[in-house]
């Protein structure tokens, strides 16, 4: 069995995932009871009855019904439904009850990227930090379309809206990286709207709550941009290599460095630092023609120190390009 | 397989005989009022969502709607629907011109529900109170009083607040767009039907004149009744809905 | 049975006797042909997915062009091709001859209902040229109402084809009540009438609500109504309710009449009274009302009330039940028949074997607390897959396959058919079987991407099924492609069968009463009722296969 769930599931990492594996398992087992009654009785059936070459055609049994063998068609799958019913329901309200003393975090899905907000004050981009045996509820919303917050170790998944809060809680029972899935249709980049839940002892979690925010500050800013570039997933839109997807690639930007940009208004901009911190903070204001008005804003998410990273960084790569 | 002679001209190949005719197309017209009635309920559904959620909005808002005109539309509209009953009786009589007259009246009450109609719409384009994005309305008559216009325009606008001049009194809006934007669409596609049902009542006034339809063939008039009858229906609901909130 | 040579085929002649045709044999070729196309289209879109998803990264088609082809892939193949393939073809061919009818109760109506699906086909074309569109078939808003795609053209022809669907639906509704021939009792109608019947009660019923929710969702773009967009005080999830208070019995719709054409398919080819006639007419029923009830099971991680999550997920749990008899029914049928295995046979088989697959997987989605899990990724991608392809799509081109000499006094190869059924059978197997895996593993739907994820060893475990998905795909596309192209081969000339045939011995009216192909009026004369359409225990009619 365990290793069947390995094979056909992701880990089972909330404590809520064996139970409703388990149920899984349940259903799959009367199912393959029920398949094999169909196709082996079809099979034998057809075989057994089957017209051969030299028969004779003749007039067939007039047995059309049976009432009690038709009940237990009826009864013997009701039943079975109603049991994966009542656990389906059963597990259901496991998995919404919220335990006391759960950590509160604040997540916000943007085309396309997730943005987790902790109690404390912290904030992160598509990579959410928790520690381990500790509920953690989540709280949802939009600031755009729909999307869909789903982590498949956790076996939880929740809709994100933009007109309400949703809410949803999971508990993690071992430390280690497990992908976050947007599961609800969101535009261009949905595929690429991936997160990164990191479960981390609960001292080690202390410790990067202290440290998150201020971390970092000792890199050099280059490297920092660096960091930066995937963990505040302009990734997700922005290239390095020189093809375009939903925004220019920064490849493009950087070797247009002192140059004209022509904008989708018609009008044009010199690309420099200033453009660049602009195109973060207002990135609706300046579109570069042919493309989308589809970024969100940085505003909040990004200090001054990161700002100045990014553009280092994104200076850097014209030089590497060269080379 | 092709009829007798003494079958009647208007009998459809396919069918055997009249009656067979007549049945299938009265259920066929009962299916497609069925269809009808479905496809006014899901926009009774997003009204009874919305008046739910906002209730108080529906109240304020009903208040902006001219109940006076609504009775009258609704007077002329049970008034048509009888002339059209007994513009079907007076065929089944044979009384032919009897029929034309009832089905022009029919007319002319469908004709004064859309003028009467237009005029309602008429008066709240012009004040702004339309559907959706398009909705302006914030109560110019305070705006006349005092003369600071741009103070008040921005209280007006961050508080949903609008003035009733007959009232007196300020109320609060929530979202009244919306309540314009499910008035606006119910009744356009209510008067969409109305439209339409002109068009067929002009069609069998043509056929009544021209003699093709008489007590021995009236499919088409009963037809039309049915589904003019459902117009008539569908405005008894709307009306209360939207004009006769609290 | 022989007589005069008339048939609706060559009488009367020229493009615009077809053009403005009130007959509905005409009528349900020219749908036949219309859908086939499109069926055609809408597989060439899934083969370039496959192609597409083969690798992790987006080295076939832009993110852009992944989305606008999964959207029209679904659209296409849900509005153009699965529901009005069968009631608009085969059941416009057949419901008049299996009543001893001379036509439908409304053949204006009928061409009406034709060219309002050739208009709203003619919309998706224009969609298609003018750069596709993205929002998914299901077109929820709020992205649908800012997506820079054709949303409008889509919903249009959306909006139209729904009005076709009503008036076919309306068409057969009045027929099925007053165009009996006499003596055909509600209980002598074969099963496939019930099954029409069925469909049609949905199709009136259900298909107003998404031409008012297309509309709405028109003028939100127009106008921004705020009914669904969030930004104007609207709501999204209202959106869904709507959309799936349609688009869930339409589900019915697509999947009823597949089972009208098994519960003729299995008997004519067992030689067999069809096991339980009372209750497949009467599931039929159940289904078709119950399938208005659970459309709240689409939405169960919307956050939607516990109570509405209860109340759906016990419901949905009826509509399994009737459904899991009715293939009890069809397998019983067999029971000391004589089964020959002849391509109608072969589909009938395998929709057998891949519905129970397909329904039986539904039991796990109905499960709340296992559909958080699975809901929107491949798990469901395969599970309706099973349903609509494995069920409805093998069905009719069983049904294709039993009535083609019928409708065409053609005779195809049957080798050949036979060959492209297994492909069909362990093509779509092969295609998607894995899919559920995937879906077990995480893997969401409407990715185009999935190089991404942050773990090389979920990557490459996704790539390596998602590549053999594609590779089967192939084989099920290539076999379809051939098995129809072996339909229409047979159309050539010289390929004629004698009028009277019946090659398969069946005891349903459009096979006993008139010739293949039908006369232009159906009947030459009144038909008499002598025998109910399944009874081989009392009447034997001879398979005949004359040239």
């Amino acid at each position: 069995m365990d290793r069947l769930t390995e094979y056909l599931f992701p880990k089972q990492v909330s404590s809520f995932a064996h139970d409703i594996d388990n149920l899984f398992y349940f259903i799959f087992y009367a199912s393959i009871v029920l398949f094999l009654i169909v196709v082996i009785g079809m099979v034998y059936l057809a075989i057994k009855y089957r017209f051969k070459k030299g028969d004779d055609i003749r007039l067939t049994s007039s047995l059309d019904h049976n009432n009690t063998l038709e009940a237990m068609f009826f009864i013997i799958p009701l039943i079975l439904v109603m049991i994966t019913f009542v656990w389906g329901i059963k597990s259901y309200l496991d998995m919404i009850t919220v335990p006391d003393g759960a950590i509160e975090i604040q997540v916000k899905g943007q085309k396309w990227a997730w943005i987790y907000d902790y109690p404390e004050g912290q904030n992160t981009m598509n990579e959410l930090v928790v520690p381990m045996d500790t509920p953690i509820k989540v709280i949802l919303s939009s600031t755009d379309v729909l999307h869909s917050f789903y982590i498949p170790v956790m076996r939880a998944k929740m809709d994100v809206l933009p007109n309400r809060y949703n809410v949803m809680w999971f508990d993690a029972n071992q430390p280690g990286e497990y992908p976050i899935f947007c599961t609800e249709y969101c535009g261009t980049s949905h595929s690429g709207m991936i997160g990164k839940l990191t479960v981390l002892p609960k001292k080690a979690y202390e410790i990067w709550l202290a440290e998150a925010g201020s971390a970092d500050d000792d890199l050099p800013l280059e490297e920092l941009g660096e960091k930066l570039y995937t963990k505040k997933a302009c990734n997700t839109c922005h290239t390095l290599d020189g093809t375009a997807l939903v925004g220019p690639s920064y490849l493009e930007t950087s070797q247009m460095w002192g140059q004209e940009r022509v904008l989708d208004n018609g009008s044009s901009v010199v690309v420099d630092e200033n453009y660049i911190r602009s195109s973060m903070l207002e990135p609706q204001t300046q579109i570069v023609a042919g493309y989308q008005n589809v970024m969100p804003t940085y505003q909040g998410l990004l200090n001054d120190r990161e700002l100045d990273a990014l553009i280092a960084f994104l200076k850097t790569l014209k030089e590497d390009s060269q080379i | 397989m092709s009829h007798d002679k003494s079958s009647p001209d208007h009998l459809y190949h396919h069918f055997y005989d009249v009656d067979q005719q007549y049945e299938t197309s009265k259920l066929g017209m009962w299916a497609f009022i069925l269809t009808e009635v479905l496809t006014f309920g899901g926009l009774f559904v997003a009204y009874t969502i919305y008046r739910a959620w906002h209730p108080d909005m529906f109240f304020n808002a009903n208040l902006l709607l001219d109940v006076n005109k609504g009775l009258i539309n609704t007077i002329v509209l049970i008034a048509s629907s009888l002339t059209m009953a007994l513009a079907i009786w007076a065929i089944q009589l044979n009384k032919r011109k009897l029929s034309l007259l009832m089905l022009f009246i029919t007319f002319l009450c469908a004709l004064g529900f859309l003028g009467i109609k237009y005029v309602e719409y008429e008066h709240k384009f012009h004040l702004g109170q339309l559907p959706g994005e398009y909705y302006s309305y914030m109560g110019p008559e305070v705006v006349q009083q005092i003369h600071d216009q741009e103070k008040i325009d921005s209280y007006i606008a961050s508080n949903n607040i609008f003035f009733d001049k007959e009232t007196n009194r300020l109320y609060t809006m929530n979202n009244p767009h919306i309540f314009f934007s499910i008035y606006f669409i119910m009744t356009g596609l209510h008067g969409l039907h109305v439209a339409i049902g002109m068009g067929l009542i002009a069609w069998l006034m043509v056929l009544t004149a021209r003699g093709r339809l008489h007590a021995g063939y009236y499919t088409h008039m009963e037809a039309v009744g049915i589904f003019w009858h459902l117009v008539d229906l569908i405005w008894i609901f709307l009306f209360p809905l939207f004009y006769l909130i609290g | 049975m022989s007589g005069t040579n008339q048939n609706y085929l060559t009488h009367p002649k020229g493009i615009m006797s077809w053009l403005l045709t009130l007959d509905h044999k005409r009528i349900g070729l020219m749908y036949l042909f219309g859908g086939l196309f499109f069926f055609f289209i809408g597989g060439l879109l899934a083969l370039g997915m496959r192609y597409a998803l083969a690798t992790p990264e987006a080295d076939f088609v832009t993110n852009d062009q992944y989305n606008s082809m999964y959207t029209l892939h679904g659209a296409i193949m849900i509005f153009l091709f699965i529901i009005p393939a069968i009631p608009g073809a085969l059941g416009n061919i057949l419901l008049p001859l299996m009543l001893g009818a001379k036509d439908v109760a409304f053949p204006r109506l009928n061409l009406a209902s034709f060219y309002l699906y050739t208009i709203g086909a003619i919309f998706f074309i224009y969609v298609m040229i003018s750069g596709g569109v993205d929002t998914g078939w299901t077109f929820y808003t709020p992205y649908s109402t800012e997506s820079h795609t054709n949303v409008m053209g889509t919903t249009m022809g959306v909006f139209i084809i729904g009005f076709s669907s009503i008036l076919t639906g309306l068409n057969f509704i009045a027929t099925v009540h007053k165009m009996r021939t006499p003596g055909l009792t509600w209980y002598k109608l074969p099963l496939f009438v019930w099954a029409l019947y069925g469909t049609s009660l949905v199709q009136i019923t259900a298909t107003p609500v998404i031409a008012i929710t297309m509309v709405l969702l028109m003028l939100e773009r127009l106008l921004g109504i705020g009914i669904f967009d969030p930004a104007l005080g609207g709501d999204p999830v209202l959106f869904q309710h709507f959309f799936w208070f349609y688009s869930h019995p339409a589900v019915y719709i697509m999947i009823l009449p597949a089972f009208g054409i098994i519960s003729e398919i299995i008997p004519v080819h067992s030689r067999k009274k069809v096991w339980g006639y009372k209750f497949i007419a009467y599931s039929t029923l159940s289904i078709a009302f119950i399938g208005f009830l659970v459309w709240g099971h689409h939405m169960f991680t919307s956050g939607q009330s516990v109570l509405s999550q209860i109340i759906f997920s016990f419901i949905t749990y009826f509509v399994g039940i009737p459904t899991g008899v009715k293939i009890f029914s069809w397998m019983l049928t067999m029971y000391r028949g004589q089964v020959s295995f002849t391509p109608p046979m072969l589909y009938a088989l395998s929709f057998l074997f891949l519905f129970t697959i397909g329904g039986l997987t539904g039991i796990f989605l109905g499960a709340v607390a296992l559909d958080i899990h699975l809901h929107d990724t491949y798990f469901v991608v395969a599970h309706f897959h099973y349903v609509m392809q494995g069920g409805t799509i093998v069905a009719f081109l069983g049904g294709l396959h039993h009535w083609w000499p019928k409708s065409f006094g053609k005779m195809y190869n049957q080798t050949i058919a036979n060959i492209c059924a297994i492909g069909v059978f362990i093509g779509f197997n092969g295609t998607f079987f894995p899919q559920f895996l995937l879906g077990l593993r995480g893997m969401p739907r409407r990715y185009a991407t999935y190089d991404a994820l942050g773990s090389e060893e979920l990557v490459a475990q996704y790539a390596a099924t998602h590549g053999s998905s594609t590779f089967f795909s192939g084989i099920l596309g290539l076999s379809i492609f051939i098995g129809v192209m072996n339909l229409l081969w047979s159309l050539r000339k010289s390929n004629k069968l004698d009028p009277g045939t019946n090659p398969w011995g069946a005891l349903t009216m459009e096979w006993t009463h008139t010739t293949s192909p039908p006369h232009p009026h159906n009947f030459e004369e009144e038909p008499v009722l002598e025998h109910g359409p399944y009874d081989y225990d009392k009447v034997i009619v001879q398979p005949t296969l004359k040239k």
